[in-house]
């Protein structure tokens, strides 16, 4: 940070022209960050800075930069003697695609991005303004975590941040973004937002990073290991994608905005679609292999059907038995939710459980009706997993599903079975409109299991089990029997679909539900 | 006339056929096995009847059961197709029995050519020239020396009862000739159960020609022409066209003249194709006969205007050719292509799974070009693993070559198919080799001009450009709609994109100035100086850009990536992403990713039981390739390599029951 010039240079006379000067130089300077060597030393990483990653995130021109100057007021350890304009965080505002962003950017090159207290007090203004005008708030993580040298007030700046995000949860969404290490107290507050996305290779996450971890557990690990964006991505599920690099990931980050409300009371963004909403695709007549056994993969049922096969999936990497993510029909945001009988035959794990209880909760928030693909053969037996809670995890599912007042779509393709079948956005669970396909199995379990239980005492006899096998297949493993009590609206042709989910997207428009008062809910966390 | 009729086949040839039954008012009976269930020739039939498991062997190649489908649905005559039971004498004799009609050549005819070492001695008779070599049957190894010795190298050594290159082997000299004979024998033992071989002449460059014979039953024989089929791969025909670049109007009047000669020795009555090799001095060889309907038929049809099925229909019914030689003339040029499922970057493996997209090209005559799609498939339909892998016979028929093929290339280009690998890119890159263009052909095209066998190239030069300026307008599309989004801030006007903008294909940059205009989009190259208007009625999520480039109709394929797309255009392929200055600019920081690592062990990634283990140690798998069967909650689930890996050790057996994370096998 030697390479700042100095100040007082700027000391000049008081002539209009020199005082605007004054103002041009001053934010020169403050531009310039850590310097430029710093700057360059984040290209040499494979990394953008600050200001160029705002730059790349917003429509062009349209950032707008607060708190430019600010500056740390440290004394202790030296650190009066070092102050550089910004002080490791640039904030203020712009569009994406024409609608108002809030953003954030650490800033590597001034105290590695360390939080001070005045550091804080420019995010805790930012969230403050997003949530007052109600507009998404993003942040961009690359930084060193708390700055030692202010001691307690880095942590009460820590506290401020936190509480902010937590009073905007479920009001604005709020996206974090990690491009670079992000550690100690700077993880709690990406971690209460709405989504996570890391940098793959460049960026990592972690309470406690590998020297901590080496002297206390004496396991030996790299960050890459410990918090890299393939181990948040897949295994712990804290990231919700991991990208390929800096500008794959901003410019995705447009592409997620476009789907999401500004406010859990602003309308959906809406905009022409391309595709017609009675489209029929006669291919899905097929989708459902002959052999039950077989698996086929949702995706091609969700790509074929949303406007223009366009689909932001969510944790695509994590619990994969289970797809969520954002599409469009008519050019309006709906969330998929659909099981994946492609990995584990599309049961419904822990994993599976939490990953879609969120996003099926986040939906919610903002008034985005929730479109259900069902194909379940039940919950995952198991010591693991019912040791691991399974009766909890799946519990925040149903619970998610059930408190959801938007409009809620759910096409059963092919097996709904069990419990499984209440919980994927049943009738029961306040299912808006409920199509079963012709190839659907509404059932308490599959044949062989069923019968075996029923009938017990013929177990010996395969003949009568077979035949007994045969009749509950036809009696049971269709549509009818729940379509008969009304669990389902309607059986429907597989390639009327899309016109089908379009239409009844339109009727639940103006769909109007509540649930009783409360303070809040008490999901089984 | 018949009244119904039962195509013993499947696939594109049986909906071939049920098409002009159909057309001549002949009600049609489809037969099925358990794969073929949901097939496209079931669908179109009148009737379908079951006729067992998938494997062939228990279904389409089971004459009682064919028999006893005609029976049943009162069929009086039955169309073989190509393959199975077209060419087994026993056949049309096993139909004669019940009362039913073979529409093909009689028993006598398939008998006399389908022997080749039979047939070449009918064909010396009928003076129809052969190519040098032993006709008798070879005993011993050391036989097989002396003939190859007096023929004079390099020979042929070949299975009497083969087909399609199995139990083929060329020899360049004794040594070879004594190994190949001990090959080809084992390998005409295993494939047809015959382990008789002959040895002849091996022709240099040679051309594969042949002439469509049609033969009725009062004795009237005619030739409509020839095919050349030079485009083989191991043997395999993959383009044909009529006529041949080869011939001149002399060598094809001689050569259907000994066509017609061989035909009329053995009494044939029916469509037939008389198969010879000829040399680059047009000197022909006789080579075989086949006793049936051609897979590459329709290029015929469309330079003769017959349809071939109607003429094999009429004849079985006892009606007489109503066409002289003299009638018989050809128009024009076709070129036929055959659509695999099979991936060129894998050594032509076959692919099977899902059509997840089947979307050909419309049919039909547009500006003097007639496209026809010869298919047994539909979108939603599955490639199985029980029959031959071809999807589609594509055809384009013009005025000329050279307008038969660039509308093959420009079509194929438009030709889209997910889901499965398969060849078309390949096909389109022959279409475009200049030296197909030019015509100079042998059976060794391919393997000379793609020994390597074949992955899209990296476009350059102008059709670099080309993309980039589709790429550039397909951006501007998704652009101006994005404008329209809904709940923007208040303003004077909606978001606005520079048209300043950079396309990033592959890893070349050029900076671009795009405009509207009457004639579409106008995208200045800037540092080229070079102006490429784009004209298109595309829109967000269509897979096929059609439209214009400088007033050149063009088709390119179009598939989302992240922050782009993936252009394809004949045989080339490019990522393509359209940013604005600044965004390319900041790229450049980005850093070159290698490839992870391969993990080298295959974990169970479920509690489950073991169906199948697919590979043994030692052997080289390809990315893709499955690996092992794991069932779990009663579905069997396929777990495939993700790269290119050998395999050190499979420590699972089939039945074993396993846990989570349990090592399958290891990697090297």
């Amino acid at each position: 940070m030697r390479d700042v010039p100095n100040l007082r240079v700027l000391e000049r006379g008081n002539c209009v022209k020199t005082i605007l000067e004054r103002l041009d130089e001053r934010e020169a300077i403050a531009r310039l960050g850590g310097g430029i060597e710093r700057l360059k030393a984040q290209h040499t990483r494979g990394k953008l800075t600050a200001r160029e990653r705002i730059e790349l995130l917003l429509d062009e021109g349209s950032f707008e930069e607060f708190d430019m100057f600010v500056q740390h007021r440290a004394v202790d350890f030296g650190m009066d003697a070092v102050k550089i304009p910004g002080d490791g965080v640039v904030t203020g505002w712009g569009t994406i695609n024409g609608r108002t962003i809030f953003v954030f950017a650490k800033d590597f090159t001034v105290f590695g991005g360390s939080l001070s207290e005045t550091h804080a007090q420019k995010i805790i203004k930012l969230q403050d303004m997003a949530l007052r005008n109600r507009a998404p708030i993003i942040g961009l993580f690359d930084a060193g975590g708390a700055r030692i040298q202010e001691g307690v007030a880095a942590l009460g700046g820590y506290g401020e941040v936190f509480q902010r995000n937590v009073l905007a949860s479920g009001v604005i969404p709020q996206i974090s973004v990690i491009m670079g290490p992000c550690a100690g107290g700077d993880v709690y507050s990406p971690a209460m937002t709405d989504f996570i996305f890391m940098v793959k290779d460049t960026s990592y996450m972690f309470v406690t990073g590998p020297d901590v971890v080496k002297t206390v557990t004496n396991e030996t690990v790299t960050a890459e290991q410990l918090g890299g964006a393939s181990v948040h991505a897949t295994q712990s599920s804290i990231a919700d994608h991991g990208y390929e690099n800096d500008v794959e990931a901003l410019l995705q980050m447009r592409r997620l905005v476009d789907f999401l409300p500004a406010s859990n009371v602003a309308p959906l963004p809406e905009w022409p679609s391309f595709d017609t909403s009675d489209r029929l695709d006669y291919s899905l007549d097929t989708l459902i292999p002959d052999n039950p056994n077989k698996p086929y993969d949702v995706k091609e049922l969700i790509v074929k059907t949303v406007d223009e096969g366009d689909f932001f999936e969510i944790q695509q990497t994590h619990a994969r038995n289970i797809v969520v993510g954002f599409a469009r029909f008519e050019g309006r945001t709906v969330g998929i939710v659909a099981n994946q009988p492609l990995v584990l035959a599309g049961v419904l794990d822990s994993d599976a459980s939490r990953k879609a209880g969120r996003f099926v909760r986040f939906c919610d928030c903002f008034n985005i009706p929730i479109v259900t693909f069902v194909d379940v053969p039940g919950f995952l037996p198991g010591v693991a997993q019912e040791h691991g809670g399974l009766i909890k995890h799946g519990a925040k599912l149903l619970f998610a599903y059930a408190e959801a007042t938007v409009p809620k779509i759910t096409i059963i393709t092919r097996k709904a079975f069990g419990g499984a079948y209440d919980v994927m956005a049943s009738k029961h669970l306040r299912g808006d409109v409920n199509y079963a396909w012709p190839t659907a199995q509404i059932a308490v379990m599959g044949a062989k299991g069923a019968v075996e239980i029923i009938f017990r005492k013929d177990i010996g006899d395969p003949e009568k089990i077979a035949k007994q096998t045969k009749d509950y297949e036809d009696r049971f493993l269709s549509p009818f029997v729940a379509a008969e009590r009304g669990y389902i609206d309607e059986v429907i042709q597989p390639h009327t679909t899309r016109k089908r989910v379009s239409r009844a997207l339109a009727l639940l428009r103006t769909k109007n539900l509540e649930n009783p008062w409360k303070k809040h809910d008490n999901i089984p966390l | 006339m018949f009244k119904k009729i039962l195509i013993a086949n499947r696939g594109e040839i049986a909906c071939r056929v049920i098409k002009t039954a159909r057309k001549l008012g002949i009600s049609t009976v489809a037969v099925f096995s358990e794969a073929d269930r949901n097939a496209l020739h079931v669908r179109m039939a009148d009737e379908a009847v079951f006729i067992g498991a998938a494997a062939a062997s228990e279904s389409y190649l089971v004459m009682d059961k064919i028999v006893a489908a005609c029976v049943e649905t009162g069929a009086e005559a039955v169309h073989p197709g190509y393959g199975f039971l077209s060419e087994r004498a026993a056949f049309p004799e096993a139909l004669a029995a019940k009362g039913i009609v073979f529409i093909g050549p009689n028993a006598k005819a398939i008998e006399a050519m389908g022997d080749k070492i039979q047939s070449k001695k009918y064909a010396q008779a009928a003076g129809v020239s052969v190519v040098p070599g032993f006709l008798g049957e070879i005993e011993t190894p050391e036989d097989a020396a002396r003939i190859a010795d007096d023929i004079g190298y390099p020979v042929m050594i070949k299975a009497s009862a083969g087909g399609g290159g199995k139990g083929m082997r060329i020899a360049h000299s004794r040594e070879e000739a004594i190994e190949g004979f001990a090959r080809a024998r084992s390998e005409a033992k295993s494939s047809f159960g015959d382990d008789r071989v002959f040895i002849e002449k091996f022709i240099i460059e040679p051309r594969h020609i042949e002439i469509q014979v049609l033969g009725d039953k009062h004795g009237n024989i005619i030739h409509l022409g020839e095919r050349e089929c030079s485009i083989q791969r191991r043997n395999q025909k993959v383009i044909e066209e009529a006529p041949s670049p080869l011939l001149d109007a002399a060598t094809r009047e001689k050569m259907g003249a000994e066509a017609v000669a061989l035909a009329k020795a053995v009494g044939y009555d029916s469509a037939g194709t008389v198969e010879f090799v000829a040399g680059q001095d047009k000197q022909f060889y006789f080579l075989e006969m086949n006793t049936r309907l051609q897979v590459e038929h329709p290029v015929t049809e469309l330079v003769t205007g017959l349809d071939l099925v109607e003429q094999m229909i009429r004849i079985a019914a006892g009606e007489k050719l109503t066409l002289t030689q003299h009638d018989v003339t050809l128009r024009g040029w076709a070129v036929e292509s055959r659509v695999y499922a099979e991936d060129p970057a894998r050594n032509f493996l076959p692919s099977t799974g899902r059509l997840v997209t089947y979307r050909p090209p419309a049919e039909g005559l547009v500006d003097g070009i007639t496209i026809r799609n010869d298919t047994g498939v539909y979108e939603g339909a599955e490639i199985s693993i029980n029959y031959d892998p071809m999807i589609a016979k594509f055809i384009t028929y013009g005025g000329s070559r050279q307008a038969a093929v660039e509308a093959q290339a420009e079509a194929l280009d438009a030709f889209v198919i997910h889901g499965i690998r398969h060849n078309i890119p390949f096909l389109n890159s022959v279409m475009r080799h200049e030296r197909f263009r030019s015509g100079k052909l042998s059976t060794q095209f391919l393997a000379e001009e793609y020994p390597k066998g074949f992955t899209p190239h990296v476009p350059q030069g102008e059709e670099a450009l080309a993309l980039a300026a589709v790429a550039a307008a397909i951006d501007d599309v998704l652009n101006e709609r994005k404008r329209h989004i809904t709940t923007q801030l208040p303003a004077a006007k909606p978001v606005t994109f520079t048209k300043e903008r950079s396309v990033l294909l592959g890893k070349e940059r050029y900076d671009i100035r795009i405009e509207h205009g009457v004639e579409g989009a106008r995208v200045h190259f800037e540092k080229e100086n070079l102006f490429y208007f784009c004209r298109s009625s595309w829109r967000g999520g269509e897979i096929v850009w059609h439209g214009t480039i400088n007033g050149v109709a063009a088709c390119v394929q179009v598939q989302p990536i992240p922050n782009g797309f993936c252009l394809a255009r004949g045989g080339a392929e490019v990522e393509a992403r359209v940013y604005t200055r600044r965004e390319a600019d900041l790229s450049a920081f980005m850093p070159e990713k290698a490839q992870a690592e391969a993990s080298k062990a295959l974990l169970c990634p479920m509690p489950g039981l073991v169906r199948a283990i697919h590979v043994a140690p030692g052997q080289e798998v390809k990315a893709g390739d499955p690996l092992c069967v794991v069932e779990a909650m009663k579905m069997e689930n396929v777990l495939r390599a993700d790269q290119d890996v050998t395999i050190k050790s499979v420590l699972a057996k089939e039945g074993d029951s396993l846990a989570v994370d349990a090592v399958i096998m290891e990697f090297a």
